[in-house]
């Protein structure tokens, strides 16, 4: 029988939230004998190769290309997980939520202290995904079966969490293991 | 200016005796002479009362009518409660807009006049209507609205706006308003002429425990909606350990479609003022206060007066009646526009010259009230019921009414009726019947006890008014067939949400998640978890909330779902591709799209 | 009077003294009822709603309820913890909390009873309130980002510090915690040592430069959930 796929993605986040994937150490190799990955950026695989049973997801929703994402993750994973700060509330990039958008990229490409920019106007171009009004935490972009919090949430709670979804398992965490930061 | 404004309020200090419990007193003062309570006067009145500047901030803050910024010289509040908008008050309202050049909300480049919106000032059968500073105008429509604004161009004065008077002592030389009563059925307890004195007499005939006992015989019950029996509340008054004891008539008539105590205090102040002193007698007070809200300030002058002459003729003051030892005195004590403080213990913060935030109970006000005095808190109509009781016995006022509701009651009708207005009715009235009187045989739904009750559907209206099924305070807001009980249901969390204290996080944060979540499936954006939702986030306000307020502000979501389910359930559907069907791409990046003049590649319009 | 009140707490008998809140008479038998506004020390605000019980069927503020012969009080169920979440997620909803780089992190007492009720996202959407900062004062600053309006610093400044530096101002939603002064927190005699300062529950009254002193495994909830001494008869009297 196939093993189970995850596929996982970084949105607006810091890839901290797959550093802590990475940091469950040896047990990695239990994990790849429990499943395959998919789309990730731990294996660089592009585009889903079919259907996938868990899809962690990192970050939230900052521009056009993260919403593209989170609902094509959607669409191809069973199970969505919220990983992490930023994927449940927004997290530092949502600082800028209370600033409207026009203000933001004008300090970032024309006001800034270290902005050298001669045209002298904010860029059109289509490889720069168009920002969003504000961030938006994933489940308010898409249906989100976990959240796992913390910044990152420590690699034994997302170890945890995935050997009981792939065991069929309910999730629960001690004490110790949910934490926002 | 500055010097004008420490002289003032100096003066406006020393006149209410340097007492920071006066301090609502103190700040209307200054804002009727100077506009607003500016920061600079704020730190006058701290110094001339000894409090810190950030309590009178606090209390400034906290009262609509009051600002800290400079308004108009006069100030347009546009009544905005649903019966008014039902009415036609937003076109109104952008008359006023248009005519001033302003926006709602804003002041004239001049600095003369100021647009806004308030809710219900108690006016509902007479909509839509405004405040212009103090004088209310009704009946408005657009023209109506450009005529008064150029009126007021020429001579800012809003008493000339008045033309027509009102009837009844509407039409008093101190009232002056257009206000009508619209008594459309009068009946035996509250609109029976009043022979002054009569029944203090009676009761001066009888011990305080007498008097008690008379009430608790009658079986009356308060008439603001809680219904709690006033003889009881009495005698826990009067048993309460404590050297001074206070009487308060609740007359802040928030609780938007009810007008009926307007009426009362227009045509039977004498009703009202002799169920006080009664209340005085009985519990053994010398102090009474009438709580009147701010949106009835018209009535003020009037009132004032029916006082004065209660005082000349013994009725009031020292020795009442030749009554050694009975000495009772009633002032006025002005609101300042926050529906909070109908509830009785807000009430009580708001006569102390604090925010008017609800209090923690116990101790109850019969414990522990007005300054920590043992305080009776009745409604206007209850206290009208006193004196009609005093006047022909407990036994007379029992015959009206209902087993377990005796009396009367007086039911403020309005909304989608031929004849809106005041109605006594005798309790248990069916729902039915009274709609019948007012005109209203082919209601759709009825919301009963204003904002704070229920919506009451079709199936139900064989129901009777009365404290066991029906309880109300006495707002019927009737809506036909075309309106939408979810739009209402909106504009009551609206209401809710602006006249919240903040003081408890399930009123102050739950209602504007109520209202986000109706908002959704409004949009046609909602599915069928979002009712479950709903539903859990209502009894989670009602449950958690602190006082009354709170504790009811769910309603409006919590009855039309169960007494409207269809109308939910038509609008709502399942999503099921596990998108949020409430994240709308597109106006997330309309901003950017503008700024940066180009499409998005990933998502087409 | 006797000199003992009887009453029940989810089965258990439960004896306290009169005068006693419900809230004290628990903690005083072991029994932690969560709770924010509350703190020792401080007239009881009754605000936060957290310590809500039911008194008889009754929904009650454990904090300003006396106790009463007989009464029976329901404290730790699966109905009123489901409720204090509710409430919890409104405040995480209401402001914009930021654990990752608050300096209260690990010792705040919103984020601890989230972690005890075992929350991992609140069921409610942000509202990414727009708030102020003050950091006018040297050694102190108030992010309003933080404040979730439970009147410690008002009660404290007032009836500890006698100085009355904090008021609400405003109401509904757009209540917030002002300060005595024109505008800023450096126009007002507040010092480090004001119990003020120590009474803030969460990160939105802090003293500069102590930020982050304690490592992240040794703050005081990274390993037992707030109200354990409570629980473990520890530190009753000490405890918030």
């Amino acid at each position: 029988m196939a093993k189970p796929k995850i596929a996982t993605t970084s949105l607006a986040g810091c890839f901290g939230c797959h550093m802590s994937l990475l940091d469950i150490d040896d047990r990695i190799l239990k994990l790849i004998e429990l499943v395959d990955f998919d789309k990730s950026p731990i294996d660089d695989i592009k585009e889903f190769t079919g259907r996938c049973t868990v899809g962690l997801i990192e970050g939230g929703c900052a521009n056009e290309e993260n919403v593209k994402v989170l609902q094509d993750f959607r669409r191809h994973c069973d199970i969505l997980i919220s990983v992490g700060d930023c994927a449940i509330n927004g997290g530092i990039p949502a600082l800028r939520n209370t600033i409207p958008i026009k203000e933001c990229l004008e300090e970032a490409y024309l006001n800034g202290p270290t902005v050298h920019n001669p045209s002298g106007k904010i860029p059109g171009d289509p490889e720069i995904p168009l920002m969003l009004d504000r961030v938006y935490p994933c489940h308010e972009v898409v249906k989100i079966d976990y959240h796992l919090p913390g910044c990152p949430p420590p690699a034994d709670t997302i170890w945890e969490a995935l050997v009981a979804l792939l065991s069929d398992k309910p999730i629960e965490l001690p004490y110790e293991l949910v934490k926002y930061d | 200016m500055s010097e004008n404004l420490g002289a003032a309020v100096k003066e406006i200090c020393r006149a209410h005796g340097h007492d920071r419990t006066r301090l609502m007193d103190i700040v209307r003062a200054v804002q009727e002479q100077f506009g607003c309570v500016s920061g600079e006067a704020m730190e006058l009145i701290a110094k001339a009362v000894s409090v810190h500047r950030v309590e009178v901030d606090s209390v400034v803050s906290f009262y609509a009518f009051l600002s800290d910024r400079p308004k108009g010289k006069v100030v347009i509040r546009v009544c905005d409660d649903i019966i008014n908008r039902m009415h036609g008050a937003d076109r109104v309202a952008q008359a006023f807009a248009d005519e001033l050049g302003i926006e709602v909300g804003q002041t004239t480049p001049d600095g003369t006049i100021t647009l806004e919106y308030t809710p219900c000032i108690g006016m509902c059968d007479q909509a839509p209507a405004a405040l212009v500073n103090d004088v209310v105008v009704t009946d408005l429509h657009r023209t109506t609205a450009r005529q008064i604004v150029q009126e007021l161009r020429r001579h800012l004065d809003p008493r000339r706006l008045v033309r027509k008077l009102g009837d009844g002592n509407n039409a008093h030389e101190l009232v002056q308003a257009m206000v009508v009563n619209n008594i459309r059925k009068p009946g035996p307890v509250i609109f029976s002429p009043v022979n002054r004195g009569e029944a203090i007499k009676k009761a001066l005939a009888m011990s305080p425990v007498e008097v008690i006992r008379a009430v608790k015989t009658s079986r009356l019950r308060g008439r603001g909606g809680a219904g709690f029996p006033t003889g009881m509340k009495w005698e826990f008054t009067r048993g309460a350990p404590g050297t001074k004891r206070c009487v308060i008539c609740n007359a802040d008539e928030g609780e938007p479609g009810t007008f009926k105590d307007r009426v009362i205090l227009t045509e039977r102040p004498d009703r009202v003022f002799a169920g006080m002193t009664i209340a005085g007698y009985a519990i053994g007070a010398d102090e009474g206060i009438l709580y009147l809200r701010g949106e009835y300030a018209y009535l003020r002058a009037f009132l004032e007066d029916v006082l004065q002459k209660r005082r000349d003729e013994n009725l009031l003051g020292n020795k009442i009646c030749g009554k050694e030892d009975f000495n009772f005195d009633i002032r006025i004590q002005m609101g300042a526009g926050a529906y909070i403080c109908g509830e009785e213990t807000a009430l009580i913060s708001s006569c102390e010259g604090l925010r008017g935030d609800p209090k923690n109970r116990p101790p109850f006000p019969a414990q522990k009230g007005y300054l920590e005095h043992p305080t009776v808190v009745n409604n206007v109509e209850t206290l009208g019921c006193v004196t009609k009781i005093l006047e022909d016995g407990p036994a007379t006022f029992n015959e009206y009414g209902s087993e377990g509701s005796s009396g009367t009651k007086l039911l403020s009708i309005s909304g989608d009726c031929r004849s809106p207005g005041v109605f006594e009715v005798p309790f248990g009235i069916t729902l039915n019947e009274v709609l019948r009187l007012a005109g209203a045989g082919d209601a759709y739904a009825v919301q009963v006890g204003g904002p704070s009750g229920q919506m009451v559907s079709r199936d139900e209206f064989g129901r009777s008014i009365c404290y066991d099924d029906l309880a109300t305070g006495g707002s019927l807001m009737v809506f036909g067939l075309d309106r939408n009980v979810l739009e209402i249901a909106d504009a009551f969390l609206d209401f809710f949400i602006e006249e919240s204290c903040g003081y408890c996080t399930p009123c102050r944060v739950g209602n504007v998640l109520l209202k986000e979540r109706l908002g959704k499936i409004l949009a046609g954006k909602g599915e069928p978890s979002d009712l479950k939702y709903l539903q859990e986030l209502g009894e989670t306000v009602k449950l958690m909330s602190r006082c009354g307020l709170g504790q009811t502000s769910a309603n409006p979501i919590l009855t039309t779902l169960k007494n409207f389910r269809s109308v939910y359930d038509a609008l709502v559907k399942e999503a099921t591709d596990g998108l949020q069907p409430s994240f709308d791409i597109h106006a997330a990046m309309s901003e950017s799209e503008k700024i940066t003049g180009r499409k998005s590649v990933h998502f087409l319009a | 009077m006797s000199a003992t009140i009887d009453f029940i707490i989810d089965d258990k008998e439960i004896q306290g003294r009169p005068g006693q809140t419900i809230l004290e008479a628990a903690q005083q038998n072991g029994i932690y009822i969560p709770r924010l506004c509350y703190r020792e020390g401080l007239v009881p605000h009754g605000s936060c709603r957290i310590c809500t019980v039911l008194v008889n069927g009754r929904p009650q503020s454990a904090c300003t309820q006396p106790i009463a012969p007989g009464m029976i009080v329901e404290n730790d169920t699966e109905k009123m913890n489901g409720l204090r979440r509710n409430i919890i997620d409104m405040l995480f909803v209401e402001g914009n909390h930021f654990c990752m780089f608050c300096e209260k992190s690990g010792n705040c007492e919103l984020q601890a009873l989230a972690y005890r009720l075992g929350i991992t996202a609140p069921k409610y959407p942000y509202m990414f309130p727009k708030r102020d900062v003050d950091a006018t004062h040297p050694d102190i600053f108030i992010d309003r980002n933080r404040c979730i309006l439970c009147g410690r610093c008002v009660r404290a400044s007032r009836d500890v510090d006698g100085k009355h530096i904090f008021e609400f101002v405003g109401r509904g939603p757009h209540k917030r915690v002002e300060v005595n002064a024109e505008a800023n927190l450096a126009d007002t005699d507040i010092s480090m040592t004001d119990e003020a300062v120590e009474a803030c529950p969460v990160g939105a009254l802090l003293k500069k430069r102590v930020g982050y002193a304690v490592p992240i495994g040794q703050r005081l909830y990274d390993h037992k959930p707030i109200g354990s001494d409570i629980e473990s008869g520890v530190a009753p009297a000490s405890s918030r």
